[in-house]
């Protein structure tokens, strides 16, 4: 067939592409859930999103053509991801050093809320405020 | 820039359908939909993003409480839903690949398949629900829970429904779309010259998955 305006056809993947990174999704999804039953500490949410990045980025990559099509999808696409960026490092830049200074800011001013107030207390609860106890600052 | 593309002026019979005349050709009329769809699909990650910023937030103002909290929700059920999705992309991205290659039927198949994977994601997701309604974990002032060690757990529980609520309603949504190319396919709308509404749709599900790809290890893995 002639190319006219009405079939310009498009650069179209071997299924054994999508079967691949359907796999590697599956098995990136069994490694995060084995991850997390080990104990790394804090480590364990940076090798949590990493992976979770990395399914992202396949999807983004194969499934969603960015690797295939205009690069001014994946220019758009990087730009929501740099303005999240922003967002969430100023936040939390400002959140998480509001003890340095002032202590008191540091932790919300409230440390258990009111809903709490009428819930029987359960025996688990350790180092709480109890209800009716006179302390400061409530 | 390329011969192919001139610009000619078609009598309306001899074009195609779905051929709309502000464009050039097709390839423009394609390109010009993904663009739409991908400057809507940074709204999306702009839109979820606030949620996973306050989550952010009230996981670091509490961390042993998301830690406790968590382990309210099963991982295996998330888990379930997370291989769920990832099959519904694969069957999605597939359903477009026979469209292209005129294999109608099986692109047709494929898009029912990719909706009975978002069914089947939604329900999983109701009972996940349906058990903590029962229970009382419920969010923010309906919270009735007392088995759950920290200051505040119903944060947790307001977070957790926010962003799990919103992405199953965007995956509702994503499943009436589907549902109506399913019939559009049916009457054979779709072929090699064009498959654009399957694509553009792709697309926003691909995103509904990458979403739930950062939902799940936040809420049902916190190590």
């Amino acid at each position: 067939m002639t190319e006219n305006k009405f079939n310009h056809h498009h650069h179209i993947l071997p299924l054994k592409v999508y079967l691949g990174i359907g796999s590697a999704l599956i098995f990136l999804t069994v490694v995060t859930v084995a991850v997390a039953q080990l104990h790394l500490g804090q480590f364990n949410l940076v090798v949590a999103l990493g992976i979770a990045v990395l399914k992202a980025t396949l999807v983004g990559l194969f499934f969603m053509h960015l690797k295939y099509d205009n690069k001014i999808f994946g220019v758009i696409f990087l730009s929501s991801l740099c303005f999240l960026g922003i967002f969430i490092i100023i936040t939390m830049s400002d959140t998480l050093r509001r003890g340095d200074i002032y202590p008191e800011v540091g932790t919300p001013i409230i440390s258990k809320s009111a809903i709490y107030d009428n819930m029987p207390q359960d025996s688990t609860h350790e180092g709480e405020e109890h209800h009716g106890e006179a302390t400061g600052g409530h | 820039m390329n011969d192919n593309k001139i610009i000619e002026t078609h009598p309306a019979e001899n074009t195609p359908e779905w051929f709309q005349h502000h464009f050039t050709d097709s390839e423009q009329q394609q390109e010009s939909a993904k663009l739409g769809m991908w400057v809507f699909l940074l709204t999306e990650v702009l839109f979820f993003g606030g949620l996973f910023c306050a989550y952010a937030i009230y996981r670091a103002w509490h961390p042993e409480m998301f830690y406790n909290a968590h382990k309210a929700l099963d991982w295996r059920m998330g888990g379930l839903n997370t291989i769920v999705l990832i099959i519904s992309s694969v069957t999605m991205a597939l359903s477009i690949r026979s469209f292209q290659l005129n294999q109608q039927k099986q692109g047709l198949w494929l898009l029912v398949v990719t909706l009975a994977c978002a069914v089947t994601f939604m329900v999983v997701k109701y009972f996940e629900y349906a058990h903590k309604f029962h229970v009382g974990q419920l969010p923010g002032k309906f919270y009735h829970f007392t088995g759950i060690e920290g200051t505040n757990p119903h944060i947790f529980f307001s977070v957790y429904f926010l962003m799990t609520g919103l992405h199953g309603i965007h995956v509702l949504a994503g499943m009436g779309v589907i549902t109506w190319l399913i019939l559009r396919a049916k009457r054979g709308h779709f072929g090699p010259d064009y498959y654009t509404p399957v694509e553009v749709t792709g697309l926003y599900w691909h995103l509904v998955d990458m979403v739930w790809i950062f939902l799940f290890p936040l809420f049902y893995l916190i190590g």
